[in-house]
């Protein structure tokens, strides 16, 4: 594997979506747990943990799609119509809980309203954020002499997409779940241990069960993970996610620890990512575009990458810094009313 | 990993294509490869799909949601400079009214922002799901600013808005003014971007066209992003954006100044001094920009005349000075204008500096290259006309203000409560005349309308054109009256802070930091 400005560009970009899946994974989490936290105190401090942060956590999500405009504009360009309606429907429901996170506080008696939306927004967005993914995992496709999509508008949805999709769900609401351990304090943060436990396990099940899935897809899947030495790969990566589950139940309830939950949570999202990016590479649609044909000219690649090579360890910097800014514990005592 | 195998298909070629030791391609003058472009739509076989709908549908829904989305900057560009000199003015000199003018509006600003961020996102995605032949065409060349533009604009942006909303106890007034000068310096980085990309698509320049993939490939960066009507377009929205704020905020303080009145009450020194601050824009920067639209306009005349027939209602070609139409209603099928009524010779003088200057017409362009004039013509109107009442409004504030009764003369402050939104009507009908000018192309003269839609079935587009619209309506309308509801209270001496105001923080207010001695990390 040579470490050509394609490959580069594709490492870019698979850091773009993971830093974006794990940041706003956790507050698109918080939203699906506040479905299960009716009071109106739980409900304020769960939503004034992430309220400084969600919109950067958000952008990862513009620099994933116009990165890959930018990059990989035929991946970008057969991706995007394939996944119409779940991208549609993604984006109408970010819609929603962003603005909920504004709208709540200034709608007097419609502050329901807003909670739903809330909740429902971040759901949906969840969901069908792990329902492209299930249906790129499973192929489009693709009239390469057209360079486009020529599929269906429905091919999307299957069984598998959908169970990806719930898998999404239930990872995010570990995310959310470890995120509030640390971030809060008494009762709901009990509340939150316990459901980390069950979401943990749940995720765990997701993982073992979307990767078993997966090699019956495509046939290249299966010969990548199961045959010959392979297989010492996947039991590696089995071994890891194991281990970073006992990790879990560990810090939340040996140790009853504040922070490694969130940490082993992280964790276990990025050795999926690992583990998804070796079962893909070196295709950007499986089994029919390689990173390679669907590169940008190399004068794209190198004026980016310039911007990039600066830009994003700035953005690093100064993204930690406003996660400092507004570290520590939120306090339940110090209401606004 | 073994088995890692592909194929480098089309690479080689590409890679040669731009190599910087080889002589640059010579540039393809535009009008030679328009013809070009019309070949390649046949070739580019999409019968199978029921194109003309799913095209109109597709257009329909990126102008709804385009033009959504722009209202929200237009009026966060402006706001945001507006409060970092707010801010700044309050450190500098201790006025209390400063302070309460940032409170006041950085609730505003708030809603607005997210509003902005959240209709973006879409716009981001809407270029592959709708637009996905245009994407893969153009994505090398353009798709380079609009990355600059992420990583540049929205997260300084999106990095610094918390600190900007709530950080000012955390970390002290001088990183917070520079928190609040980083959000207003990241909005005009996100205006730079992207309407360089978007003028991009008016003045092509900067490229070479790749004769295996019939992408636009980038032979030089600077003319691309540089690119003829750029530095026009920008001056021109920008100013565009602070008008419009200034006209917001002028409106709103004069609807304070009418009630007081009406109250018998003294204003605040907080409403006086915003309406004051607004009526300096109106009377210094109108007149800026009606220069600026001029120049805006001649930049047009050069590289797209037949937007500037259609927003003249130059049917025909006039060999001895063009009239300037007044009023007149376009008849694309006629190619007439009926009931014209105009000043002779005047578009001639405007646009040629002299009054016997021939002007060439429609009749000059082939039929299946003209934009629809209708629309043109009048939304050029519409912006005009708005623009010279801005000026008017400014004059008459000057005047008010000579005669010691800026804040005591009702018929002034109706009439700037009345333009209020004249901004945001004058942005739009400039952006309408400007992207159904360009029409039918979407890089013009190279790459058409028709051409550069995904291959999607009219009901996918169909049923989301229909979810755009319901959600936009039912959640920006509902941002739209919490944005109405904060300005019908006026800004109070001791205006309360985001934090312990009524209506509970926009965010994260209540965060104390490290209260149980948590540190994170530990
Ligand atoms: C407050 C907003 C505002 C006001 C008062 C005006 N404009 Fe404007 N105009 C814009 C906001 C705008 C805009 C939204 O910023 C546009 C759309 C795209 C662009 O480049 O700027 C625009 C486009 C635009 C164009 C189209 C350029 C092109 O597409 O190539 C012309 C010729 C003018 N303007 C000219 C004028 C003139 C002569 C005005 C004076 C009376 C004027 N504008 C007032
Ligand atoms: C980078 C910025 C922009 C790009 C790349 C862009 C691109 C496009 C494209 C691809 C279309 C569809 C083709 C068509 O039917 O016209 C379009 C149409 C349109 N855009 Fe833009 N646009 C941009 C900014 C804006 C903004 C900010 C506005 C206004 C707020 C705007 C207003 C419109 C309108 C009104 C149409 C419809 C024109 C018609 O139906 O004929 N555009 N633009
Ligand atoms: C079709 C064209 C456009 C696209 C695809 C687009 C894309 C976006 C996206 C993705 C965001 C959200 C970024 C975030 O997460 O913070 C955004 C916000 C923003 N855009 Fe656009 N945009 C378009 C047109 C324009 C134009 C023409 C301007 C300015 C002249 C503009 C100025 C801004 C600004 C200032 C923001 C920050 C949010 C706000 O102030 O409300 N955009 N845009």
């Amino acid at each position: 594997m040579s470490f050509d400005l394609t490959t580069i560009w594709a490492f870019v970009i698979a850091f773009a979506v993971l830093t974006y899946v794990v940041l706003d994974g956790f507050d698109l989490g918080l939203g699906i747990l506040f479905a299960t936290e009716r009071r109106r105190r739980d409900r304020d401090v769960m939503m004034n943990s992430v309220a400084p942060v969600w919109d950067g956590n958000e952008t990862w999500l513009v620099l994933g799609g116009g990165g890959l405009f930018a990059a990989f504009p035929l991946a970008y360009s057969i991706i995007l119509p394939a996944l119409y309606a779940p991208l549609v429907a993604m984006l109408l429901a970010l819609i929603l809980r962003g603005v909920s996170f504004e709208f709540r506080w200034k709608a007097q008696g419609g502050r329901w309203i807003w909670d739903a939306a809330f909740i429902a927004g971040s759901t949906i967005a969840s969901f069908m954020q792990g329902v492209a993914l299930g249906a790129l995992l499973q192929g489009i496709t693709v009239d390469k002499a057209a360079r486009a999509y020529a599929g269906g508008w429905w091919d999307w949805f299957t069984p598998f997409s959908a169970f990806v999709g719930l898998a999404v769900v239930v990872g995010y609401a570990l995310l959310g779940a470890t995120w509030l351990v640390s971030k809060t304090t008494g009762d709901l943060q009990e509340r939150m241990r316990r459901r980390a436990w069950f979401l943990g396990l749940a995720t765990v099940g997701f993982i073992a069960a979307v990767s078993l899935w997966s090699p019956f897809l495509q046939d290249g899947y299966f010969y990548r993970w199961f045959e010959g030495t392979h297989i010492l790969w996947a039991a590696g990566v089995a071994a890891l996610v194991a281990g970073l589950n006992w990790a879990l139940f560990h810090a939340l309830h040996v140790h009853r620890h504040d922070h490694w939950p969130f940490r082993a949570a992280l964790g276990l999202f990025v050795v999926s990512f690992i583990g998804l990016g070796l079962t893909m590479y070196p295709y950007i649609i499986p089994t029919e575009i390689t990173i390679y044909e669907a590169a940008a000219p190399r004068a794209s690649q190198v004026f980016m990458l310039v911007g990039a090579g600066v830009l994003i360890p700035v953005i690093l910097a100064y993204t930690a810094y406003a996660y400092y800014v507004f570290r520590g514990k939120i306090d339940e005592d110090t209401g606004y009313h | 990993m073994p088995r890692c195998r592909f194929e480098a298909g089309g690479r080689g070629r590409r890679g040669e294509l731009s190599n910087p030791n080889r002589a640059p391609r010579p540039q393809i003058p535009i009008r030679d490869i328009g013809f070009d472009a019309r070949t390649t739509r046949d070739q580019t076989e999409r019968v199978m799909f029921d194109t003309i709908d799913a095209v109109l549908l597709a257009r329909i829904q990126f102008a709804f949601t385009v033009s959504f989305h722009f209202l929200f900057p237009a009026f966060t560009i402006g706001l945001a400079s507006f409060l970092a000199v707010l801010n700044a003015l309050w450190l500098w000199s201790g006025k209390q009214k400063y302070l309460d003018l940032f409170r006041y509006w950085v609730k505003i600003f708030a809603l607005a922002f997210a509003m902005g961020v959240v209709s973006g996102i879409v716009m981001s995605y809407q270029f592959g799901t709708n637009w996905s032949v245009f994407s893969d065409k153009a994505g090398p060349v353009i798709g380079a600013p609009m990355a600059y533009e992420v990583l540049s604009a929205f997260f300084l942006e999106a990095g610094f808005l918390g600190i900007m909303l709530f950080g000012r106890d955390r970390v002290g007034p001088g990183l917070h003014m520079a928190a609040t000068a980083m959000v207003a310096f990241g909005t005009f980085l996100s205006a730079f971007w992207i309407l360089s990309v978007n003028s991009w698509m008016h003045t092509p320049a900067g490229f070479a066209i790749d004769p295996e993939t019939q992408q636009f490939v980038p032979t030089d960066f600077w003319q691309v992003i540089f690119n003829p009507s750029f530095p026009y377009r920008l001056a021109h929205t920008v100013t565009a954006a602070y008008l419009t704020t200034a006209f917001i905020v002028g409106g709103v303080g004069a609807f304070h100044l009418l009630r007081h009145r009406r109250r018998g009450e003294h204003p605040t020194p907080a409403t006086r001094t915003m309406f004051s601050m607004a009526m300096w824009m109106a009377a210094i920067v109108a007149p800026v920009q009606i220069f600026l639209g001029d120049l805006h306009g001649l930049n047009t005349l050069e590289h797209q005349p037949a937007k500037v027939m259609a927003m003249e209602g130059h049917y025909e070609s006039h060999p001895e000075g063009a009239p300037l139409y007044l009023f007149g209603i376009p008849n694309d099928a006629e190619q007439r204008l009926d009931y014209a009524f105009g000043i002779p010779k005047l578009s001639s003088l405007i646009l040629k500096h002299d009054l016997d200057a021939p002007l060439a017409g429609l009749d000059t362009i082939p039929d299946e290259d003209q934009p629809p004039v209708g629309i043109v013509f009048w939304s050029f109107r519409v912006m005009v006309a708005l623009g010279f009442a801005m000026l008017g409004l400014g004059l008459w504030s000057l005047w008010a203000r000579w005669r010691g009764r800026l804040y005591d003369m009702p018929w002034l402050h109706r009439a700037a409560v009345t333009m209020g939104p004249s901004g945001l009507i004058a942005v739009l009908a400039g952006w309408i005349t400007t992207e159904v000018g360009r029409q039918p192309f979407t890089v013009y003269g190279l790459l058409r309308t028709a051409d550069s839609a995904a291959p999607l079935e009219a009901p996918a587009v169909g049923a989301s054109l229909i979810a755009f619209i319901v959600v936009y309506f039912a959640v920006f309308g509902a941002g739209t009256y919490y944005i109405l509801r904060l300005m019908a209270h006026s800004p109070s001496s001791r205006e309360p802070r985001l934090k312990d105001s009524s209506e509970g923080p926009v965010r994260a207010a209540g965060l104390t930091p490290g209260r149980q001695g948590h540190q994170p990390g530990e």
